[in-house]
């Protein structure tokens, strides 16, 4: 027990947190990025149903399932602590602020990003999740592609969905090399990889997410 | 180049610790020659000569290595370039009619003590923690009995020309003190004599550091694009690296 | 009183290790009864504070800083030296001492030299181990180079900032005893009065300078470890607080000053490019390794350094002293500079400065040796300078990066421009082999001292003597009077005499408080300073001294009419601060004139025009002045005891580097 208060007490233990938990939601996200992208194959949904069907009702996934919460909820809870208390290092704001000359504005803006992409998970899962898991409403015939399809036609909806994937990108762009600087990796040939596999990272799985209720909404896939 | 400056200063006057601050405008005739402190030099005087009270601020060597000289210059710790500190400063950097407001560094673990000087004891009790090789005077081994690549050395040596100024913390949006611990850390750690106390020192440190109030590293980077010394960012990822090793190691 | 060295009998190299082996012992659980108070946190103090506590003795230290580590040593550039002879070509004990003798024209005491030169390997040895990174060769042994005075390679560098790598050693070492509780740390202290009970120092009364109020301070001895007073010049390369005030205030209770007239004038520095100007910078010592010193042979040649043809070039070093060159010691260095200025020789703009050019060394030396490293035949002048150039930059990078920022000019392109200045003062509190002044109990270490340099200190030793001084002869030395004290309860500090201490100390305070004058304290720095550069400069003659004395005199009474110190005294206040030190300068400055008009020779870095040789080299005369000028205070003027200087091992010359 001792070995481990450190993660909960000292500084670098709750970034070693912040880093890890980081490191499995990226995981995570290529999962369902990947399975979402199923709905690209264009075929009412069917393939993307059968994925859905596979991770809704396979135990070790449900498992894991409940792995990742854990991961979400301390990642929020850790960020969430780090970010109220590292604003309050200071007795007063400096009057002139030039921080754009030392770094860019979405790694100070971390907490912010993050609590943007939490409303837009609260939303999102209250349009899937929840309706899977415990409003029991998907079947044979309300499919998860039904429900994603009905739920994209509202462009409040769409736009919702296309700033929290733009959150999400910024917040990869920093988060992503931040959580291997985190862990203590910091080389002279590994690190610009890092970057640059990060850079694309949060270009890319942002930018699909967000393409599916465009695509969907304008009704390009049905 | 030898025209004469009309700056305009707004500078932070602060009588104490516990006393509230406030901006106050001077205005100053400058040569472009000048360092930035030998312009508050000039400014002093005039506030002396005028029965004023002169602006209490920190400096000591003037050629950039006591780290004892501070202000946030237009919002940028030691003014707009890279790798200078304060006293290094030349008043070429910046132009004919120019406003600059002056701060001190701000920080809850730098309290100021008057105006532009701040309290850094902070520091000190955190190397006091740990930042050291325990051998007393006299237990020393022939300094060639223990041979150090070249690059190794180079390489401690780069994290041991931190000058302790502060600018890191300053520049931080959390007033951390990553870069600092993270430069004493990792020069004692790449030398093969702070390897003894390799696990122990760096767990005081960090204790100490965030006892002292600093804030948490969130990675901008901002610490080391102003640290004068451009101490490299990986003292912090080699910081976090001792760190962990030693908590997996029951330290 | 008599002066008494003090040093052992026997033969030189014995004197040490006989000393050493029967000097009287304090026993451990004595030591922790026993309070000894160091003042200053530099490589002396800090290496004497640690290690005295390490020893077990209760330590409380002292800094006007901010915070110990930043102590003036930590600006020292080049390096330190020690006799490892690492590089097999001929160094030894006795030829740094021999070195060290010669350097300081004749004019230090062999015993103490003799002693830093042993002393000076264990220094590399307990640096290294204390996690000082010094640069390394590839093969991962230390590496060395030359510094003037000397023609083997002994100093042992890091990069161009030596000094504070080794201050941040001492420092580290010192704050690790400030956390196991040995040593008490007060920063941003400033001694302002010595307390002396029964004829033995035992206390300070120091100002805290952020609260402006007075404390006294109890210690079975005193160290002072405060420093040089290079600043009574106003403009030199010490630190803008660096002060003599600890000293000083030594001095006027009954500390003699040694040899105050011996100072240290650095012939590579930037040169003044102002009247705000507030400081000067120095450009290593290491640079003369590489760089070669020249000026037009054409009088006022206005041209580009770059468009002066090689013919039309005096390196006048290489040409008055074929033997070391570039690499005379300092003061030769420094007078040879002023001497092709006078002439009319200068260059820039105010023509008071000469060059230092590393083109040839750039071209010949490195660019050559890495074409060949890198196999590349016939190379270009071009490539050459390039190659050159990284090889520089690895060395020297962080010099010309300064000197870029100060000037704005690059020195990679055209040669740098320096002029003399000063920087460090041979002369001090006098004290014996034991580094005791005349108070008993009462030591002064480091610069703060006069012994080790005679009339001029070699590149790289100041380092070397701070921290002989403090990690290996204080520890030693300080037995022999701390073990007559531990019968000596701590004195509580309501004694009288902290009482009347601190009330001389408090009246002086409020002396300079109410004069409510017009000018600044710095005002008056900058005038004295301009007195004592001209003519208690680089070069010194008998109207110029008298001259000087008279306008020290006038110009401090004028201070004590006119000074004005704003702000409060109970609060932190750097106006009084300096005020006090500028006082203090406002006496030193006159005791350097008297002691420079006494000393009838030339001799290191004491320069007197009306004795030189026909070739303009000085000439000492070692019948009349063969003696350290040992000054005690009296009130209005000084009285002059004489410490004879006997050599026995070494055969006293005529210095010559030609």
């Amino acid at each position: 027990m001792n070995l481990f208060s450190f993660l909960f007490s000292s500084s670098l233990g709750r970034k070693l947190i912040m880093s890890l938990t980081g490191i499995f939601l990226i995981t995570f996200l290529v999962v369902h990025c990947g399975i979402n992208a199923l709905i690209y194959m264009n075929d009412g949904g069917e393939t993307f149903n059968l994925a859905a069907e596979f991770m809704g009702h396979t135990w070790y996934i449900r498992a894991m399932e409940i792995g990742l919460f854990v991961g979400l909820i301390l990642h929020v809870v850790q960020g969430l602590y780090l970010a109220s208390t590292n604003a309050n290092r200071r007795p007063q704001n400096y009057a002139v602020n030039s921080a754009s000359a030392n770094s860019t504005w979405y790694s100070r803006s971390m907490g912010l990003l993050g609590t943007i992409i939490l409303l837009f998970l609260v939303v999102h899962l209250r349009h899937f999740w929840v309706e899977a898991r415990f409003l029991h409403s998907i079947n044979d015939k309300n499919t998860m592609f039904t429900v994603m399809v009905a739920v994209f036609q509202n462009p409040m909806a769409v736009v919702i969905y296309v700033l929290g994937c733009l959150s999400l990108s910024y917040h990869l762009l920093h988060g992503f090399q931040s959580a291997f600087q985190t862990l203590g990796i910091n080389h002279k040939s590994y690190t610009p990889i890092i970057q640059t596999v990060g850079t694309w990272f949060s270009i890319i799985i942002p930018f699909l997410f967000a393409s599916m209720p465009v695509t969907i909404f304008l009704g390009l896939i049905k | 180049m030898n025209h004469d400056m009309n700056i305009t200063l707004k500078v932070w006057r602060q009588e104490n610790t516990n006393a509230s601050g406030r901006f106050e405008e001077h205005k100053v005739v400058a040569n472009p020659d000048m360092s930035f402190l030998e312009m508050f030099d000039v400014l002093n005087e005039q506030l002396i000569e005028t029965g004023k009270e002169p602006i209490a601020f920190d400096h000591d060597c003037r050629e950039g290595i006591c780290g004892m000289c501070s202000m946030v210059i237009n919002g940028r710790p030691h003014g707009p370039k890279r790798g200078v500190t304060t006293c290094q400063l030349h008043m070429r950097s910046f132009k004919d009619g120019d406003t600059i407001t002056v701060e001190p560094w701000r920080a809850n673990a730098f309290p100021v003590i008057k105006d532009l000087s701040v309290n850094r004891g902070a520091f000190d009790r955190i190397i006091s923690a740990g930042g050291f090789v325990s051998v007393n005077t006299g237990n020393a081994v022939d300094a060639n009995a223990i041979l150090i690549p070249k690059e190794v050395a180079d390489e401690a040596f780069e994290a041991a020309t931190c000058i302790g100024c502060g600018a890191c913390v300053s520049a931080c949006k959390n007033a951390s003190a990553m870069l600092f611990v993270g430069a004493k850390v990792t020069q004692l750690a790449k030398l093969p004599q702070g390897q003894p106390e390799r696990e122990t020192r760096v767990v005081a440190m960090v204790n100490q550091m965030d006892a002292e109030g600093f804030g948490a590293c969130t990675n901008t980077g901002a610490c080391s694009a102003e640290c004068p010394k451009q101490i490299p960012l990986s003292v912090i990822a080699n910081l976090n690296k001792e760190y962990y090793r030693a908590k997996m190691n029951g330290k | 009183m008599k002066l008494d060295a003090k040093i052992p009998q026997g033969p030189v190299s014995e004197k040490w290790n006989s000393y050493k082996s029967s000097v009287p012992l304090v026993n451990p659980a004595n030591k922790r009864n026993l309070e000894i108070i160091v003042v200053g946190t530099g490589l002396a103090g800090s290496s004497a504070a640690s290690t005295l506590a390490e020893l077990g003795y209760k330590v409380k230290a002292f800094c006007f800083q901010d915070s110990p580590r930043r102590a003036h040593s930590i600006a020292a550039q080049g390096g330190i030296n020690a006799a490892k002879n690492y590089q097999n070509d001929g160094d030894s004990v006795h030829r740094l001492f021999y070195d060290t003798i010669k350097g300081g024209d004749f004019r230090a005491r062999e015993g103490n030299v003799h002693r830093l030169a042993e002393v000076s390997v264990n220094i590399i040895d307990q640096c290294v181990a204390a996690g000082v990174p010094f640069a390394r060769e590839y093969g991962g042994t230390l590496s060395n180079r030359s510094f003037g005075g000397t023609q083997v390679q002994r100093t042992f560098y890091a990069a161009g900032q030596t000094g504070q790598q080794l201050l941040l050693g001492a420092y580290s070492g010192l704050e690790r005893q400030v956390g196991l509780g040995n040593v008490k740390m007060y920063s941003r202290h400033e001694m302002i009065e010595l307390v002396i009970i029964d004829g033995k120092a035992r206390g300070i009364i120091a100002r805290n300078l952020v609260t402006g109020k007075l404390e006294r301070h109890f210690g079975h001895a005193v160290l002072l470890c405060t420093g040089g007073y290079g600043n009574v010049f106003y403009l030199s390369t010490n630190a803008m607080g660096s002060n003599v005030t600890a000293a000083w205030k030594a001095h006027r209770q009954g500390a003699y000053f040694g040899n105050p007239c011996f100072t240290q004038i650095h012939p590579t520095c930037i040169p003044v490019s102002g009247h705000y100007q507030s400081k000067l910078t120095l450009m290593s010592e290491s640079l003369r390794n590489d760089g070669r010193i020249w000026v037009p042979k054409k009088q006022g040649d206005d041209r580009h350094p770059n468009d002066i043809p090689e013919e039309e070039r005096d390196y006048y070093l290489e040409r008055r002293y074929p033997a070391f060159g570039n690499l005379v010691p300092r003061d030769i260095a420094s007078r040879a500079a002023k001497e092709r200025c006078d002439a009319g020789y200068g260059v820039g703009s105010s023509k008071m400065a000469v060059y230092l050019d590393f083109r040839y060394n750039m071209v010949n030396k490195y660019g050559r040796a890495e074409a060949s490293k890198r196999g590349i035949e016939n190379p270009s002048e071009d490539i050459l300078v390039a190659l050159g150039k990284e090889v520089v930059k690895e060395q020297y990078g962080n010099l010309f990066d300064m000197y870029k920022q100060i000037t704005d000019e690059d020195p990679y392109e055209a040669p740098m421009r320096i002029y003399p200045a000063v920087h460090y003062t041979m002369g001090g509190l006098w004290v014996d082999y034991e580094l005791q002044t005349t108070v008993p109990g009462l030591y002064a270490l480091g610069e703060a001292n006069f012994s080790d340099h005679g009339a001029n200190r070699l590149g790289a030793s100041a380092l070397m003597q701070g921290l002989a001084d403090g990690y290996f002869v204080i520890p030693y030395t300080i037995g022999n009077y701390l073990s007559k004290e531990i019968h000596t309860k701590p004195i509580t500090t309501d004694h009288e005499a902290f009482v009347a201490a601190e009330k001389i100390a408090n009246d002086r305070i409020q002396q300079l408080m109410n004069i409510n004058g017009k000018r600044s304290a710095e005002s008056y720095h900058r005038e004295l300073g301009l007195i004592m550069w001209d003519k208690c400069g680089m070069a010194r003659n008998e109207a110029g001294l008298k001259q000087a004395i008279s306008e020290i005199r006038a110009l401090r009474e004028d201070f004590y009419k006119n000074v004005r110190v704003p702000g409060k005294v109970e609060e932190f206040n750097p106006e009084l601060d300096k005020a006090g030190r500028v006082a203090d300068f406002l006496e030193l400055g006159e005791l350097m004139c008297i002691d420079a008009l006494d000393r009838n020779e030339s001799c290191g870095g004491h320069f007197r025009e009306e004795y030189q040789t026909e070739e303009g080299e000085a000439m000492r005369d070692d019948d009349k002045y063969a003696y350290v000028s040992a000054w005690e205070y009296k009130g209005s003027d000084w009285q002059l005891h004489k410490e004879e200087l006997n050599y026995e091992n070494i055969k006293v010359q005529q210095r010559s580097y030609k």
